[in-house]
């Protein structure tokens, strides 16, 4: 049995890393996704998907915020806004462009699918405040799931067009989607203490979720079991850097400014 | 085009809120509950296919609306209300 003090010790990087992981994830998802404001299909599509972008702002600046009692004199901003591209453990996916309107809307589904997934065994994790973070933002979450998943059906069932567009999406983005289960540095002592879930069965829940709506609109998941490397590790695609320059330019420019 | 009503309370009736434009009724109310309610505004959503909407637009607005207005008596401006009864 380790005492309260020595489990602190123990669980205090690695807690660190998977929150950084979390709010990463939806610090990029939210900053990908506003590339759309102002620029949707439709005015109503424009507002839903930016307010889509807006919770995952949200759940970030709620991960940043708990992340920073872990590392002392770090502010939420600076984390969000000051780290350098290595340092970030957001998944691949998540930083991957948003494509046509059917890719943007894929990938906002697959997170979508990962996050009610992962905020649902969060909600039974041993920490002290993850379970009710992840209750807050399965909330919103589960919308982003309804909404996306209408969206498919749409593509799926709409014109030849449509669909070849979400056929296209799901072959560009598949590969990817592996590495929202890979594991931060750490994250397995996090899993033997109960404080995360296992990555692998969420990988497992997740792609029987994939599969079961998958069926349901007659589209197909591609066969080659090849996955990118290198998510959660700080290693990223070439977009990302491009992403940080524009997140970070005020920061950058303006030291410490506020609004 | 779907015509929008929102309740901002339970128990309160549905007011239009205006319109938006979906292609089904799952996702005119996914649009309305973006537009309408995200600052919340909202308890509950209706919507309505605009077609649907019978107006009194273009009919005689004169046979239709002028005969309440010297009917003062139909107001229940008449009866001394308990001081126990709030919002009437």
């Amino acid at each position: 049995m380790l005492t309260a003090e020595s489990r602190k010790q123990k669980i205090m990087n690695p807690l660190y890393n998977y929150l950084l992981k979390l709010a990463d994830d939806t610090l990029i998802m939210g900053q990908r996704l506003a590339e759309w404001c102002g620029k949707g299909p439709y005015l109503e599509e424009d507002i839903a998907l930016t307010n889509i972008a807006l919770d995952h702002l949200g759940q970030s600046s709620l991960f940043y915020k708990y992340a920073t009692q872990f590392h002392e004199g770090k502010s939420e901003d600076d984390l969000a806004f000051l780290r350098y591209e290595h340092e970030y453990l957001n998944a691949q996916l998540t930083e991957f462009p948003n494509g046509d309107y059917a890719q943007t809307i894929l990938k906002t589904y697959f997170f979508a699918v990962y996050q009610k997934i992962l905020f649902e065994d969060l909600m039974k994790s041993q920490d002290s405040q993850l379970p009710a973070l992840a209750e807050k933002s399965l909330k919103e979450v589960k919308y982003h799931y309804t909404h996306t998943k209408t969206w498919l059906n749409v593509f799926a069932g709409g014109t030849g067009e449509s669909r070849t567009r979400l056929e296209n999406a799901i072959e560009n983005l598949w590969e990817y989607t592996g590495g929202l289960f890979d594991e931060t540095e750490g994250e397995e002592d996090l899993i033997k203490l109960e404080i995360v879930p296992d990555s692998e069965t969420l990988k497992s829940k997740w792609l029987n979720a994939i599969k079961k709506d998958f069926e349901e609109f007659k589209l197909e998941i591609p066969e080659n079991p090849f996955m990118q490397k290198g998510s959660r590790k700080g290693i990223h695609t070439e977009y990302f850097g491009y992403i940080l320059c524009e997140l970070q330019y005020m920061q950058r420019a303006y030291p410490g400014c506020e609004w | 085009m779907w015509e929008v009503f929102i309740q901002t309370k339970p128990g309160l009736s549905h007011k239009h809120a205006g319109t938006v434009q979906a292609a089904t009724a799952e996702m005119a109310l996914q649009n309305a509950r973006d537009v309408y309610t995200r600052r919340k505004e909202g308890t509950s959503i209706w919507v309505v296919p605009s077609k649907y909407i019978v107006t009194s637009e273009g009919m005689d607005k004169e046979a239709f609306f002028d005969p309440a207005d010297d009917k003062l008596y139909r107001h229940p401006t008449f009866y001394q209300i308990p001081n126990d009864v709030k919002n009437m």
